[in-house]
């Protein structure tokens, strides 16, 4: 029986902890300073907006860990000593291990803005992220955001919750256009416009200003030096690897600390997973660094396998992702760049209440599908990630559309209008064959 | 129009005012002529007894009319009691001479309505307006603007708001606690019998052993039943008020006789009768769910599964529970809820039911097969391709109301696992009551037989009526909304929901499909399941989702914010889809060696 210790409690960590129990007797520790027990990052927003409680957000019941003989530890690692395996916590105390698994998460940038230190400034990621909003908030005349992407228009929506006037500053010209398509990007522009939420686009933050006390009141822009006055500026430019402390520490760093396809660190019996990992040779059309949820726990697991004598590679498989830009669902699988690349050819229907799009892209040449947006519509994941697996040609994955909608029962379908759209660009003449529905799905899945 | 709003809530408030204040107002008065009992002996006794009281002629306040009423119904018994122990009256019967506890809960209830006087049976339809009419406008006024709100979820402020927070963990035991004992205690001064409620203790006592010492579920405390930080008030205010409504409208209907005399003429203009409590009972309970209704399609503009469910339960609340029943009645047929199923419809198979069915003609014979026909036809077959949605989240009338005005509470539904296991217990508990109680009502139909392994079938009869009929499905049921969510008495108690839920587990091409690897594990669906099913549990682990006490009401694929779950119904592959370690990314096949 080994000491498996495990730092961090976020997805990555936790699953982690999950599989090394359910493959093994292993001793299970898991350290954290964050919270007692492992939430739903990705919940934070839902606890600001009151849909849901702090309780609600912790996939598993406090027994839970008791239960699966797993280890909490609320405290925070020091020091970390790899030569003798030992861990050296804030309280004073230190522990070995055997196997070390980092899951440390990540960090909100800041790049080196004036006044970003400020009291009433802050990102969006941890627990403390989150009570630090809570105290502004109180009376909050408004908050100003600075970043364009997910973070951000969750904080976004998060004040909009409350009824307290929002402006987001967003470099790029569009919102997150750096990965959505103009025409998806266009769209959420205007959503956010329309919820009554001050959209900046092209502008930079200059400097967050201090209102005497220490305290951020007021934002400058960049370009036209005009003057924000606000109660609370949210830095959501993105987030990074969470391993300042670790620099010198003989571990291999870049911008994460660096992982083979095993997810070992260069130090043996060391592994790190999540967020802070940084792969040194990613999946072909995958990043090295990609803090999302879904790859956490594929990272958990893998890792779990081989800790536990079950050598498995870190396979994140074909790109997937989604989100909500305030009412908006999103969900892309496969290959959709912002701008198409040579060889690419794109199809996009969008609907008229400018609230839902289908964009399917696919090969110029062998017409083999390559990937799906979808913007206020649902698709089944596994009908999708088929299709693009298999290269299947752009006619039969229209043909048989039907089968990727995953909206709820009654609801309109739009693959019609996707496909006169073909027809229309192409000049050929598909026609829908499938329809939604369960049957022919587990059919085709089995297949 | 948030000023619009304000004053439909406003409205609403005054209207539960005056509603409330009703209760006050008026008097009873009874002259010695309003007297007319069959039983003279009583009659004498009576009159005696009234003498140098002032009763009869005076205009008293309805509490003390029911109390000086009963005081000298006592004294009439007990006079009678007293002549009789002096030896026994020629050409009587004991038991016809003496005037027994339940006479007088009779001869008082009885006289209470021909009694009644006052500014509202005088003006009943005015105290309609200023109720029920008030109401509905306010409620109009605040529900219609919302039509104008972006189309999305809306659940901004739930776990701020003092009404919808839901209670510690400790304050809600507190009500669970004291409601169960109160109502036991009240059983047992209300049908005089001690056996029942000590057979319910010790029942209770069972099924907390198996879920704490069977289940193991002794030191794996709840956390996510309940405990806000601070407790809702005016969840408690809502729901002590739905309690107290609850018990008069069972237990104390000579108290709400203004109210019954207010829908009075609504009653004639549909049945031709005069109202009953259960007449307000369904008038409430109709508007209720089409007020609230009408907001179900304010929240849900973007859900159309959502829209044409919650029109689905207003149409079938409105015609085949309220109007439909009226209007057989004024065709002088049987009052007959068509939608209405044994066991929840637990009386379906007594005597009085069945006597006046078969002697209705043709029309109450097809109700006694339709009856029998949904039962062993209708469920499985229906439920099979779809699941138990069918009937609980689109036809029932308790599910009607759940889903209508239940819906704010939703998200207080306990989803510990230690309330999974007491909801197994308890519900297929209560299934087995009812199944028990009907078998011992159909053996005495058809035999005779009145007693069976000792038990008086009249009895269990009153037991069930009293303790699940009334006190689980009424007044924790419905009561405990602000308390413990909207679907306490679907999720604990409900027989068919019981009986649909084992179709539904193990017969039906129902299920909630996930998708892949889209789950955040963000909690919304869990948090929203009305059923307390910790949907989360499942989808983030790519599981499909069968369970007995899913209602199919929608929700949790409507809250989701990444597209995850969907309700489907398909013949194929439900069993390894639900398989607890079906991974999403890694197989054992995957794992190769070094």
């Amino acid at each position: 029986m080994k000491h498996i210790v495990i730092i961090g409690n976020g997805i990555s960590g936790i699953t982690t902890a999950r599989w090394v129990r359910k493959l093994s007797d292993h001793k299970i520790t898991v350290i954290s300073s964050e919270t007692d027990h492992f939430f739903s990052r990705t919940a934070l927003m839902y606890i600001y907006m009151g849909h849901m409680r702090y309780e609600d957000t912790k996939p598993y019941e406090d027994w839970f860990w008791d239960k699966n003989r797993i280890e909490l530890k609320k405290a925070h690692v020091n020091f970390i000593d790899f030569d003798q395996k030992q861990l050296q916590l804030d309280d004073g105390s230190s522990f070995s291990y055997d196997k070390l698994v980092l899951a440390l998460g990540s960090k909100s940038n800041k790049f080196g803005w004036p006044g970003q230190d400020l009291n009433g400034v802050g990102g969006l990621y941890h627990y403390q992220d989150l009570e630090q909003m809570e105290v502004y908030s109180n009376g909050l005349k408004r908050a100003v955001i600075v970043g364009g992407g997910l973070i951000g228009i969750e904080m976004a929506e998060m004040f909009h919750s409350r009824h307290i006037p929002v402006t987001m500053l967003v470099r790029e010209d569009s919102y997150w256009s750096n990965v959505l398509p103009s025409e998806e990007s266009k769209m959420i522009n205007n959503h956010i416009i329309k919820n009554g939420i001050d959209l900046r686009l092209g502008v930079n933050l200059g400097e967050i200003k201090d209102g005497g006390t220490g305290t951020a009141n007021a934002v400058v822009v960049k370009e036209s030096g005009e003057e924000i006055p606000c109660g609370y500026v949210g830095l959501t430019a993105g987030v990074s690897p969470n391993i300042g402390w670790l620099i010198e520490s003989g571990l291999d760093i870049g911008r994460g600390i660096k992982v083979n396809e095993y997810l070992e660190t260069n130090i043996a019996d060391v592994y790190a997973i999540g967020d802070c990992a940084e792969q040194q040779s990613p999946q072909p059309g995958r990043r090295p660094i990609e803090a999302i949820w879904y790859t956490g726990r594929i990272m958990g697991e893998t890792v779990a396998y081989n800790i536990c004598g079950k050598p498995v590679k870190y396979n994140p498989g074909l790109w997937f992702n989604s989100a909500k830009f305030i009412d908006i669902e999103y969900q892309v699988y496969g290959e959709v760049p912002a701008k198409i690349r040579d060889g690419m050819t794109t199809l996009f229907w969008k609907h008229h209440d400018n609230e839902k799009s289908i964009r399917i892209n696919y090969d110029t040449d062998s017409r083999a599908v390559l990937g799906f947006n979808l913007f206020g519509i649902r698709y089944r994941h596994e009908v999708c990630e088929k299709w693009i697996l298999e290269k299947t040609h752009i006619e039969e994955v229209l043909t048989h559309l039907g089968m990727a909608n995953f909206d709820p029962e009654f609801y309109k379908q739009y693959e019609q209008n996707l496909i006169d759209q073909y027809n229309e660009q192409t000049g050929s003449s598909v026609t829908l064959k499938t329809k939604r529905g369960l049957n022919k799905v587990l059919a085709f899945l089995k297949s | 129009m948030k000023i619009i709003q304000n004053i439909g809530l406003l409205l609403v408030i005054l209207a539960i005012l005056i509603f409330t204040a009703m209760l006050g107002i008026g008097y009873n008065k009874m002259e010695i002529s309003d007297l007319n009992l069959e039983n003279e002996d009583h009659q004498t006794a009576i009159i005696e007894a009234a003498q140098g009281e002032a009763f009869f002629g005076e205009e008293l306040s309805s509490i003390a009319f029911i109390s000086k009423y009963k005081s000298i119904l006592k004294k009439a018994s007990n006079q009678l009691n007293e002549n009789w122990s002096n030896g026994p009256i020629k050409g009587k019967e004991e038991w016809t001479y003496k005037l027994q506890d339940w006479q007088i809960s009779k001869y008082v209830e009885s006289s209470i309505a021909s009694t009644a006087d006052g500014p509202v049976q005088r003006n009943p339809l005015l105290f309609l307006g200023l109720t029920f009419g008030l109401a509905i406008l306010g409620g109009l006024l605040y529900i219609i603007p919302l039509f104008n709100e972006h189309e999305g979820i809306k659940h901004n402020g739930i776990y701020h708001n003092p009404l919808t927070r839901g209670l510690k963990v400790n304050v809600r035991s507190l009500f669970l606690f004291g409601g169960f004992f109160a109502i036991l205690v009240w059983g047992f001064f209300k049908l005089q019998n001690l056996f029942w409620p000590l057979v319910t203790i010790a029942v209770a006592g069972i099924i907390t052993a198996l879920v704490f010492v069977k289940d193991k579920s002794k030191g794996q405390d709840p956390q996510r039943s309940a405990s806000p930080i601070d407790t809702g008030w005016l969840g408690i205010i809502a729901g002590t008020y739905l309690i107290g409504f609850y018990i008069l409208l069972y237990w104390a209907p000579s108290y709400i006789q203004n109210w019954i005399d207010m829908v009075d003429p609504v009653s004639r203009m549909l049945s031709g009768g005069e109202a009953s409590q259960w007449f307000l009972y369904g008038l409430m309970y109709s508007v209720i769910v089409l007020v609230m209704g009408i907001r179900m399609f304010t929240k849900y503009q973007h859900n159309k599964y959502q829209k044409v469910r919650t029109a689905s339960v207003i149409f079938f609340q409105l015609a085949f529970a309220f109007l439909i029943p009226e209007i057989l009645v004024r065709m002088n047929q049987p009052w007959f809820d068509f939608k209405n199923i044994w066991p929840l419809d637990y009386d379906f198979f007594y005597k009085y039911n069945l006597d006046n069915l078969m002697s209705s003609g043709g029309l109450g014979v097809f109700m006694l097969v339709w009856g029998i026909i949904l039962i062993i036809v209708g469920i499985p077959l229906m439920t099979y391709f779809m699941g138990k949605r069918w009937y609980c989240s689109w036809v029932c009338g308790c599910g009607g109301l759940a889903e209508t005005m239940g819906d704010p509470f939703r998200q207080l539904s306990d989803k510990s696992m230690r309330a999974w296991k007491y909801e197994r217990y308890i519900i297929h508990g209560v299934l087995a009551f009812a199944v028990i109680m009907t078998a011992m009502v159909l053996i005495h139909y058809f035999t005779g037989r009145s007693t069976l392994l000792g038990m008086n079938v009249e009895n269990v009869k009153s037991w069930y009526g009293f303790f699940i009929g009334a006190g689980f499905s009424g007044v924790v049921g419905t009561g405990f909304y602000p308390l413990m969510g909207n679907r306490v008495w679907c999720r604990f108690g409900c027989p068919l929901a019981a009986y649909l839920g084992i179709v539904q587990r193990f017969q039906s091409r129902f299920r909630i499909t996930t998708n892949g690897g889209q789950c955040i594990s963000c909690g919304n669906c869990s948090t929203y399941c009305e059923m307390g099913i910790d949907v989360r549990s499942y989808a983030q682990k790519g599981q499909d989702i069968v369970r007995s006490s899913c209602v199919g009401c929608g929700v949790c694929s409507a809250v989701c914010p990444r597209g995850v779950l969907r309700l489907e119904n398909g013949s194929g592959d439900v069993g390894t889809r639900t398989e607890e370690l079906r991974t999403i990314h890694i197989s054992e096949s995957e794992v190769g060696i070094l």
